[in-house]
């Protein structure tokens, strides 16, 4: 799922292509056309080689192995974890490393639960009751975020509670809470260093990579064993999916203040500890602010993998209701994670414009030009008190302490998702039993009968070829590399069947996300009334929406491909949206007033000037459908997903298992790097 | 703009002087005692207990039926015994490592698992086996009732390949599908389908909700599917699938994983606890020890939940309060 930094990134891109009139501009075009032809004709050599070559030889050399067969490699794993295992017992290292960092963390966690959202032995209430964390929030959000942000959380922490999930949401928030600090403090210093250094940034991206696509169900057993059963683990395995987007953008906003600023600030004379406190950090505040709302994003996203090795929070309502195949309870504790997403999404955004406001005005302040108005300082500090009174009042009485059980907004809605979900099971069985028969029968099989019956040394030629022609020679030898540990992990025809169906999604999601898109790029009411939609089709956990997919599709691949395309839809049509909205207000002008059709103007115009936000989207769009792998292992999807998932369940199988997720990141670093090398020269071009 | 600009100017610098005022204010009211909780803390529990009892960690393993199981343990030892209870929701391989740091007093629901029994009770010794809980566990091929009414001979394996036609997927290739479920239980099937010569392709559902919702759809829409199931399983209440006979098991018969071409054993489901747990003397581990019901007593709280939507609470709660006596025998 990486990452917001490149599309940010890109979107810094030249968008435009600039005017050809001079001749040297235009026999430069002349050679990169002559440039693409001669990738055009590699590309179809290439296709036709890999069809003749699988109509020969289909079948043979597949590589294929049996459920339960293991290789050296995967022996080699389980290996390595069982003296894992016994080493904790008697290590130096685990007892002074390891352990003071798991009972540090499980001990603050333990007490802000204490505080906020459990009780304990000896008192059956939390510290502070419901009536004392609303008020709490409330008056934090007014002080930072302001009046409006004040009545969204509000509004949302209430709705927890009716919901009924009141303890679980605020457990939710104290672990997203530690995490995020965490993250900062590891983080930020990471960015940092690999900002000012090339070569940190260098040997640190494919660390980046692999945290972010190594599936987390592959090292969830293993990190309970080094971490303990516990909010640590958990903790630990959040940190590790949504450190990554925070030390990417950090190093992004700090590598991007304008060099002119800082020549001026060492023409001055300033060391380097001055230009980054005084000039690079604060110069690069609002973009490390988006990589804290990011890692917020991403830590939230975990909550129900966490659950899994009893992480607190909302995840165990979600997977309890899987469990009992109760969708309107699973829809119900999701839509809580929603939430919370948005809650928080919003809140950081408000807060950090306001600081940015806050801090031009403090330096202009310090002039002694204006003096702060004394209302708000009256509002704050009644906030204060009114604050410190509902805590001591619901420290002190059991109404105020334990969330009221009515009204139940839960239950009934519940109840209405379950029969709404049936009614459309019940409805659409048959066309929907068409559907993915037809898809299986058109896409999915013939694809993945070419990828994965080919031959390996065909599949490993015609994938070189294909990175050659579309990226170019560094995309290429990205995906030797990617290739050599894939066949290293000794689950090639694995990966190709995995390769089938994750391509087949990502069509999928690239037609849908250009219908969206495009109409959405077209149209500010469109656009306002469907984003919402993508956002919480981003944000609520992929498992409250399988068990209405089974239901539909059956435990099949097209389930595992519905469920990816339901996550890399709405990234990939916010992208191409963006990227219809950037094409030059002049040029659609200039072609309207020309009396082009509104096909015309999407076919000629509009789309091939946003051409390299659209191969973006691809990016985006696949690497999100990537990570819905292990999510596609768990309906039907077969392929390293089911491995994954097997080798979390089963200890024998923990090695295949580890290996199938590191054939899943070196699929998708391929995958990244190809697309990504793709948009940069069409970019360029 | 001017003047937007300086309200937010005024909070800055107000942060700190009131962020210390409502933490001062905050930090009373916590110190200070009154209201109703110290009253509602001694009427919750009886706290003399509690003393003798301690901490009681069940790990909750993820299936409908375990989570019965752990959950009348729980608030009987909750109730009766005045133990704190945490729930742990573990899968079987993690829950096992907990045994060691005494994070997991009891697994109350253990399906075999000679590789963890192996490693954990036999060589690294922090596990003990805590005796049956009761209930056995059926492990098999089974169809939907329509199936077995509709075509009364396919509950004999020897007649499946005729019907294999009927089970074709779009996932099985041309064959007929055999549908598995959760990868964490033990499976033979593939050896199975290839040594009894069926003409049949094992096509893996990846977890528990994949494999009940398709038999449920199956029984609903009277669409074919053979799948691998067990019991106990609340799922069996709503839909009573049939269990296809395989040829029948023999002790040694599943020697050899490659060659096996018999039945499941039957399991009798039992009770793991940490070795530490055992020796400490809680009357909690009496109580796992003790504890034994029936497959229909466990479908019945698994029902409450799965079906009725109860809490697992109060699922456990309305089953003690209907088996007082079965309860008081656990507590001898």
């Amino acid at each position: 799922m990486s990452t917001v930094t490149s599309a940010r990134e890109r979107k810094a891109g030249p968008a435009v292509k600039p005017p050809a009139s001079s001749t040297e501009a235009r026999s430069a075009s002349v050679l990169s056309t002559l440039r693409r032809q001669w990738r055009r004709t590699l590309l179809v050599a290439v296709v036709l080689l890999w069809v003749v070559l699988w109509a020969v030889l289909h079948g043979t050399q597949t590589l294929e192995i049996g459920g339960a067969d293991k290789t050296d490699v995967h022996l080699w794993l389980n290996s390595v974890r069982d003296a894992f295992d016994s080493a904790r017992t008697n290590s130096a290292f685990f007892e002074y490393v390891v352990q003071p960092i798991t009972d540090g963390v499980n001990g603050l966690v333990t007490f802000l639960q204490s505080l906020f959202s459990q009780g304990t032995a000896t008192r059956p209430v939390p510290q502070v009751g419901w009536l004392g964390v609303v008020a709490l929030l409330a008056w934090l959000t007014f002080t930072f975020a302001g009046i409006r942000s004040m009545i969204l959380v509000a509004v949302c922490v209430l709705l927890f509670g009716f919901f009924g999930y009141w303890q679980q949401s605020i457990d939710t928030l104290i672990v997203t809470f530690v995490t995020v600090v965490l993250c900062a403090v590891v983080g930020l210093p990471l960015g940092i260093w690999m900002a000012r250094s090339k070569r940190a940034s260098s040997v640190l991206t494919p660390v980046l990579d692999l945290m972010q696509t190594l599936p987390s169900f592959a090292y969830l057993a293993p990190l309970a064993l080094v971490f303990g059963i516990g909010p640590a683990a958990a903790i630990v395995t959040t940190i590790i999916y949504s450190l990554p987007p925070l030390v990417r953008i950090t190093e992004h906003g700090i590598r991007n203040v304008s060099p002119t600023t800082l020549e001026a600030v060492t023409s001055m004379g300033g060391t380097a500890w001055q230009t980054l406190v005084k000039v690079q950090l604060p110069m690069a505040r609002r973009t490390i602010v988006v990589g804290i709302n990011q890692c917020t994003m991403a830590a939230l996203s975990m909550a129900t993998i966490a659950a899994l090795i009893n992480g607190p929070g909302l995840g165990q309502p979600v997977l309890q209701s899987l469990q009992s195949l109760d969708v309107g309870g699973a829809f119900v504790s999701g839509l809580a994670i929603v939430l919370m997403a948005v809650m928080l999404d919003r809140t950081t955004t408000a807060a950090s414009e306001r600081s940015v406001v806050a801090a031009r005005f403090q330096k202009r302040s310090r002039s002694g030009l204006m003096p702060g108005p004394k209302r708000r300082v009256t509002i704050v500090t009644i906030g204060a008190v009114l604050a410190g009174v509902a805590v001591y009042l619901s420290h002190s009485y059991l109404a105020l302490a334990q969330f009221p059980a009515s009204p139940d907004l839960g239950s009934p809605l519940a109840s209405a998702v379950s029969n709404a979900t049936q009614w459309v099971v019940n409805t659409f069985a048959g066309f929907t039993g068409w559907l993915k028969d037809t898809v299986t029968a058109a896409l999915v099989d013939p694809l993945q009968s070419l990828l994965a019956q080919a031959p390996w040394w065909v599949m490993v030629i015609v994938l070189l070829g294909v990175a050659l022609a579309l990226g170019g020679l560094r995309a290429a030898a990205v995906t030797v590399v990617c290739e050599a540990v894939i066949l290293g992990t000794g689950l090639w025809n694995e990966s190709m069947k995995t390769l089938a169906t994750t391509l087949v999604a990502t069509l999928l999601v690239i037609v849908a996300a250009m219908a969206l898109g495009v109409w959405m790029g077209r149209s500010k009411i469109v656009d306002s009334a469907i984003r919402p939609i993508l956002d919480a089709l981003q944000t609520i956990p992929s498992f409250v929406y399988l068990v209405p997919a089974l239901a539909l599709f059956g435990p099949t691949r097209f389930t595992a491909i519905i469920a990816a395309f339901c996550y890399g839809v709405p990234i990939a049509t916010k992208l191409v949206a963006d990227g219809i909205r950037g094409v030059s207000p002049v040029t659609v002008e200039a072609s309207e007033s020309m009396g082009t059709t509104s096909w015309q103007m999407i076919s000629k115009v509009q789309l091939p000037m946003s051409r390299s936000a659209v191969v973006l989207a691809a990016n985006q769009g696949l690497l999100y459908v990537l990570s819905m792998v292990v999510v596609g292992g768990l309906v039907g999807g077969g392929g390293l997903g089911y491995l994954v998932v097997a080798g979390f369940s089963q200890s024998q199988l923990f090695g295949k298992g580890l290996a199938a997720g590191i054939a899943i990141t070196a699929l998708g670093v391929m995958l990244d790097r190809i697309t990504k090398y793709t948009a940069a020269r069409l970019g360029r071009d | 703009m001017k003047k937007w600009i300086d309200k937010r100017g005024g909070a800055g610098r107000l942060k700190n002087s009131a962020l210390a005022a409502v933490f001062m204010t905050g930090l009373l009211g916590l110190t200070a005692c009154g209201g109703d909780i110290s009253a509602a803390g001694s009427s919750g529990g009886a706290s003399g207990a509690a003393a003798a009892c301690g901490t009681f960690n069940v790990a909750v393993n993820p299936w409908v039926g375990y989570e019965a199981d752990a959950y009348v343990v729980g608030t009987v030892a909750k109730q009766k015994l005045g133990c704190t209870v945490n729930y742990k929701t573990l899968k079987e391989e993690v829950a096992w490592q907990g045994f060691g740091s005494g994070e997991v007093d009891t697994v109350l629901e253990n399906w075999g698992h000679p590789e963890l029994t192996d490693k954990y009770i036999t060589k690294d010794k922090t596990a003990v086996d805590a005796g049956q809980t009761g209930n056995t566990g059926v492990i098999g091929w089974f169809v939907p009732p329509w199936m077995a009414k509709q075509y009364p001979d396919i509950t004999d394996y020897k007649n499946l390949n005729k019907y294999a036609d009927l089970f074709k997927t779009s996932e099985s290739g041309g064959k007929g599908q055999l549908l598995d479920g959760d990868p964490s239980y033990v499976t033979n099937d593939e050896a199975l389908v290839k040594n009894l010569n069926l003409n049949f392709k094992v096509v893996y559902a990846g977890s528990e909700p994949a494999l009940i919702q398709a038999f449920r759809q199956a029984e609903q829409n009277h669409t074919p599917l053979i799948g691998y199931f067990y019991e106990p399983q609340w799922f069996l209440n709503e839909v009573p699938l049939v269990k296809v006979n395989l040829p029948a098991y023999t002790a040694g018969c599943d020697a050899d994983a490659a060659k096996v071409a018999c039945d499941y054993p039957k399991y009798d489901l039992n009770k793991i606890v940490s070795s530490k747990f055992a020796s400490s003397g809680s009357p909690a581990y009496k109580l796992v020890k003790n504890f034994n019901w029936t497959n229909a007593d466990q479908n019945a709280v698994a029902g409450y939940i799965a079906k009725d939507n109860m809490s697992p609470e109060a699922a456990a709660k309305k089953w003690i309060d209907a088996n007082p006596d079965k309860v008081a025998a656990w507590l001898k």
